[in-house]
Parts: structure tokens; sequence; C-alpha cells
């Protein structure tokens, strides 16, 4: 939102419910707004899941085909995100190409499942050095209400999760389309939480109001086994040591706490 | 004459309300003979008026209109004022200073800068020419403090309530400031976050419910809880 | 309207005349309708029409920018239809192809003579449409639901504008076809209309048609869109007698003491 379109009275009003820990919508500093993903939704689509989080929405789709690998890793699949930031998500958002902001959250929602090897790319070889599994992540941003950066996260963790991909076989060098229809191999699974630093305070999950006045965010993903995969501080204010340290020790128990409660129901449905 | 709906009736764009010797009122069109409904509303008839009572539309400034705006911007001789309105609005020093300003000497700035909030008053507005707005009158000028909650415009009578009934007695029941402005942003002030908190939560009750009946019960209860 | 394969092999009808999803010639495939399904948005609506899934999203009246392409006498109704990467079964680049481009202008058509557009001079009105999931009669369910949103927005509206297509397979008049209907059929006839006076605002033909085959096609898409506009009139309606009635129902269950 343009800096000046937002007042003096919103800007001092949230720095003085945030000094005294309290939210505009009554959370608690460290409480994130419910949440619900819908996978399957695009049934033309290989993956894909829709997030709401709080009033923010998000639909992430997954496309899957079948191209040549990256001269550098010949015998592993691709995975590549992108982000569209539709203009009626926001006032705020114009149509075109995505902008620096949606490509920031596009390569950092990336950036959580790549080193997190959440996928595993070997795995999406068919024929080495000619033949692999291109995975095309698409977000789309259709409303915004705060936090895109972990209603996208998860939703394209909650779409590869449930992504199904034909098997394939391997006949006098020719690749068979099989009409079996595979998940995909999946190693870990990165959660990402999101944190807006208001004066002193950290609030977790910002809503757009605390957004439009904090001083900067920071982004923190963790994978399964707790190590620390993907960070990101941005906007234009400057975080403390003490910030850094109590967003990573906060993230590590609620990313937990957020795949217990909202993952593990995907995966069990999947099982079954 | 003939009318074709019942007194409240919920209707949308097209609907047919009237035919004969009927005037159209807010939120219809007359065609030759007929009058529609040109939104989504309840269906009303006042006198020989037929109208319709929109939920949902944007802001048109009216003169007379007391307003809550956004400064967002200040020139060398006027400011300009979002008040969430297709059109921006300007004033200028003259409509809000008894003596005259210099702009060589007096940087508009010092008196509303922007991210200042104000209330105003709209002078004069036709489409072809932007909102002007004052400050001259008592109750107007810059807001301090307290909190601004944007409701649509549509339901901010609903707020008022018959001859104030509703936004005195949410006054009165939470001790609150409240400042109305008819193109939906509402000023509140309180004693303490609690009892402004109160008055927002009866807002967003109001915005939702508002083409209801016994509504000012449920508010007074809500705000008890 | 896609890109027509012409003869195909693929048989779209029985000898019942029933066709492959098991509808009749004359017969809508599903619909869902929502309004009001965006937090940001002025007005917004969802519609599924079979598996097509469509979000329409209104903003304005607002202030125009640049302010040069302001109309001094009335507002700027611009719609922008977008289909999302994964909407089809070979994914599609984001860039807006010409497709896109001229589906956004005949559809902006399509609703500009609904609106008061002479109310909000200087103004810009602007209709967002993202296709979700692509499944045939993509222009014409979007303008289903862009004119709902508008209507949402309460913005100023002589009608609502319903639309709906009909076409050609096996030799036959069909109403709403699917997209294999649609890539194997004959024809593709896309019409939306103002249902109050019956004046069509939308009207494209593709394909192969006699003069009577177009009209028996025309007059089938017209009957498909008067009962499209009822949902609409519905589905606008209900959303606030939902609120009414969970509003007496709360009164009624405090009068029982429960």
């Amino acid at each position: 939102m343009p800096h000046s379109l937002i007042s003096e009275i919103e800007t001092k009003y949230i720095r003085s419910l945030v000094s005294r820990e309290k939210r505009v919508d009554s959370r608690g500093l460290n409480d994130i707004r419910p949440i619900t993903i819908e996978c399957g939704i695009v049934e033309k689509a290989n993956g894909s899941a829709r997030v709401t989080l709080g009033n923010t929405k998000v639909i992430v789709g997954v496309k899957a085909e079948i191209g040549t690998p990256y001269p550098d890793t010949p015998n592993s699949g691709v995975i590549t995100c992108a982000a569209e930031f539709i203009p009626m998500a926001s006032p705020y958002f114009e149509p075109g190409p995505p902008n620096e902001e949606a490509v920031e959250l596009a390569r950092v929602v990336d950036r959580g499942i790549r080193e997190s090897k959440m996928v595993d790319l070997e795995k999406l070889c068919i024929i080495p050095n000619e033949k692999v599994w291109i995975l095309f992540v698409d977000i789309y941003i259709i409303d915004h209400a705060g936090n895109l950066f972990d209603a996208s996260s998860l939703a394209a963790v909650s779409a590869l999760l449930t992504t199904k991909i034909p098997r394939t076989e391997v006949e006098d060098g020719k690749v068979k389309i099989l009409d079996e229809r595979i998940p995909l191999p999946i190693n870990n699974i990165p959660i990402s939480l999101t944190f807006a630093k208001i004066d002193d305070q950290l609030c977790v999950d910002p809503i757009l109001e605390e957004e439009n006045v904090m001083d900067c965010r920071i982004t923190i993903v963790y994978d399964v086994n707790n190590n620390l995969v993907a960070m990101q501080k941005g906007e234009r204010g400057a975080l403390t040591t003490q910030d850094i340290y109590k967003a990573v020790d906060l993230a590590e128990t609620m990313t937990k706490e957020i795949r217990e409660k909202y993952i593990s129901p995907i995966l069990k449905q999947e099982v079954s | 004459m003939a009318l074709y709906f019942k007194n409240r009736q919920i209707v949308v764009p097209g609907d047919l309300l009237a035919e004969g010797a009927y005037k159209p009122g807010d939120g219809t069109f007359r065609e030759g003979n007929r009058i529609y409904s040109s939104v989504v509303g309840l269906a009303e008839l006042k006198g020989k008026i037929v109208q319709v009572v929109a939920f949902e539309g944007a802001y048109t400034p009216k003169a007379g209109d007391v307003v809550i705006g956004k400064v967002v911007d200040v020139k060398m001789t006027s400011w300009r004022i979002d008040i969430k309105s297709p059109y921006q609005a300007i004033m200028h020093p003259v409509n809000v200073f008894e003596r005259r300003l210099d702009p060589l000497k007096d940087d508009l700035r010092r008196y509303f800068d922007v991210g200042d909030t104000l209330v105003a008053k709209i002078m004069s507005f036709d489409r072809t020419r932007a909102p002007l707005l004052t400050t001259k009158e008592r109750g107007l000028g810059k807001l301090q403090g307290g909190y601004l909650v944007e409701m649509l415009p549509t339901k901010i009578p609903r707020l008022i309530g018959r001859r104030g009934s509703m936004i005195n007695m949410i006054k009165k029941e939470t001790g609150c400031q409240i400042i109305i402005g008819q193109n939906g942003i509402v000023w509140v002030s309180g004693k303490s976050f609690e009892d402004e908190e109160r008055v927002i939560k009866a807002i967003r009750q109001i915005e939702r419910e508002a083409h209801t009946s016994g509504l000012t019960d449920r508010v007074r209860d809500l705000i008890h809880k | 309207m896609e890109e027509n394969q012409g003869n195909s092999q693929i048989k779209l009808l029985t000898e019942d005349n029933l066709r492959l999803d098991g509808r009749k010639l004359d017969e809508l495939r599903p619909i869902k309708l929502e309004v009001g399904v965006l937090s940001r948005a002025d007005g917004s609506a969802y519609i599924e029409q079979g598996k097509s899934k469509i979000l329409a999203a209104v903003y304005g009246p607002r202030e125009l920018h640049p302010r040069h392409l302001a109309q001094p006498d009335e507002a700027l109704l611009q719609c922008i239809y977008r289909m999302a990467t994964f909407s089809v079964d070979e994914r599609k680049s984001p860039a807006p192809s010409r497709r896109e481009t001229e589906l956004s202008k005949v559809i902006t058509e399509s609703l500009a003579p609904a609106v008061f557009l002479k109310y909000f001079p200087r103004a810009s009105i602007d209709v967002y449409i993202q296709v979700i999931q692509a499944d045939g009669g993509t222009r014409c369910s979007s303008i289903t639901a862009a004119s709902l949103a508008l209507a949402d927005a309460g913005i100023p509206l002589r009608d609502l504008v319903a639309a709906c297509a009909a076409g050609k397979i096996d030799g036959k008049i069909a109403l709403d076809l699917s997209d294999i209907e649609d890539k194997n059929g004959q024809a593709d006839l896309p019409v939306a209309i103002m249902p109050r006076k019956k004046l069509t605002t939308l009207l494209q033909m593709d394909g192969f048609m006699t003069k009577e085959e177009f009209i028996e096609a025309y007059e089938l898409a017209v009957k498909g869109c008067q009962k499209i506009y009822e949902m609409q009139r519905e589905v606008l309606i209900q959303k606030y007698i939902n609120i009414q009635d969970e509003v007496s129902e709360e009164g009624s269950e405090q009068n029982r003491g429960g």
C-alpha cells in the first residue's frame, strides 16, 4: 500500500496496541489466524491447493511436463516456482508481469522447497541427460489480507504433497507415458513462519493493517528435522540480533505445530 | 399505476418496480413509463417516490455531508484528501482559516500534513470537478488518537439509526467518542482499548445485518457481552 | 472457440442424442454461483460451470490512473480476462495471449451496455476475471460471474448480463458446449443478453452453419441465458436472505432459552 495512504491514526493505534501485546484482530502476538487447506481443486492440474489464512487466499497449481534437464544437473528433475499477484487480490496490484515483490515471494517459497530437498529430484529423472520431469509450481494470490509468504508456501507444499504424475517406462530410448498415476517422491516438508516487526515486538502472521505499519518482516522456514532451510528479511526497517534469535526460536516450535495440525491430515488422506 | 414489489423486498438490477405516475428515487431509473431497480437492495415506497436502499456502493460526495478523510498530498495552495470516493477531494486554506495565508511564507504542511486525518464538510461537488472541503465549522478539523473503522457507506444510516437511536445507544453503553463520516469512515476514541473494541465489533455487526430487524437490541447485547 | 480441429473421429453423441457427459442436447452443465467471495475487492463472484471454475472481481468506481486516460463524461470500464497457467491441459505461459486480449475486449463490450457509466465521469470500473480451470465456454461463464460481481459491488446497472453458448456437435444443435465438444464440434456460438429486454451484448460465431442452424442455436443460447439469469437473481437475493434467516434463528433460539 502506498505509504501516503496510511494515516497517522492507524499507525499510532496499531503501535500502541502492540506495545501492550495486543493486536487489531484480538489475537495474541504469537497467534496465527485460522487456516484452511483444500487440495485437488483443479483436476486438470497435476496438483493443486487453495489455502485461506484469515482472509488471505492463495491458489497454487502444479503442472508436470517432460523436458530436458539443466546441463549442470543432467540427472535431475526440475522445480520452478512463480507467483502472480493478480489485480483482483488488492486495489494496489496492477496488471502486468510479476514485479519485484512477486518475484521475491516466488524465490523464497522455492528456496524452502529446494533446500529442504522436499521433492527427490533425482527420482524425477527419466532418461539421464535427455528427459526429466519438470514441475511448474504457479502461485496465484487472489485475496491479500496480509502474510502472503506463509499462505503461498503452505499452498505450494500442500499442492506438491498431493500432486500425481503419470508413471513412465523407457522402451528403445523412448519415453512411454502410462495410465497409472503416482505421487511425487517426497522426502521433506518445509514450513514457513513470518513475523512483522513493529517497534520492539514481533507479531506472528501479520494481518494487512500490521503489514502497512511494520518496520520490517522476517520469514523463517524449517524442515521436518528442525533444520533451517530458508530465511528472508524484507522491507526497509532493521532487526536486532535479539529479534532474529527470538524469531528463530519461536518459528521452531510453531512450524512444528502447523505441520502437526494442517499437514498431517493431508498425509493421512493421501495414504488412505 | 402499479407497484410490483412488497415493502422492503430484496430486488436486483433490472427488476421492474413500478409503472405510472411514480417518481424514481435513489437506486432506480426510469424507462418510459416504468421504474426499475439499478442496484441490489431493499425496495421501498416513500410517498410517490420509489427507491431502492442499496446494500453496497461507492460513496458519491454530496454537498453538506460530513466526511472523514486522509491527507495524501500537500500542494502549494491546497491539500489533497482521500475521502474513499472515486473523486479525490481538495481543500483550500481560505476554507480552513479566518485569516489569509501567504503561500510564500506559510507552509501548508504546518497545519495539515500527509498522513493526517480530518473531519470536514463537503462544500460543493459536481461530477466535473473535485469535491471541495471545509473545516471552518465547529466540530471539524484534525483528528488525533483513537481508531478509524471503515464501513460500507450504504450502512452509515443504519449506524446512525432513526434520529440517532443506534449511535447514541452505542456511545452511551461504551462511553466512547464517535464521529461518523458519511463516506463510510468512523472515528472511535475511548478510555480503554476494550471500550473501543466493543464499538468496532458493533460496527461490524451493523454492517453485516443492516437490512434485518431487531438490530438495535442485538447490538446492545453484543456490547454487553 | 478453441482452435477447431475440424473433422474428428470422436463421436460426441449417442444414438439417443445423449452427450459424452450424459446431457441432453438442450441441457446446461451443472452450475454453482457464489457472490462476495473476496475480502478486498468491492464486488466478487465465483462460478463453476461443468468443470470450468472462474473468479470475477470488481474494483470501482475509483479514481482512474493515469489521468489522461480518463473520459470527461463517463467512467472507463475495463475487463481483463486471464487464464491460470494450470487451468488447461497443457500448461499455458503466464504472459497474456492474443486470445486473452480478444476475450478481454469482447467481455468488456458485453458488460458496458448494462452499466450506468455516465454516473461516474472520469472514474474507472475495473473487472478482473481469473480462470482457475477451463473446460469450454469460459467467456460466457466469465460474463455471468462478472455481471454478478458488478451487482455485488453496488455499481448501478440497467440489467444483469447472462451469457451462454450454443453450438453444433455431430450435426445437431446443442447448448453449453464443454471443451471436448467445442474442440471436436462444427460450430460454437457464445451469446450474452440483458434479459429484461432481450438485448444481445455478446455475439460471436466460429464454425460452419446454415442460417437456419444459426437461428436454432441462437434461440437455444438465449433460452440458456434466461435460465442462468434466474440463477443469478437467486444468488444475489439469497446472500441477504441468509443473513436475515441467521439473525431470526438466533433470535428465536434466545426466546426458547437455547
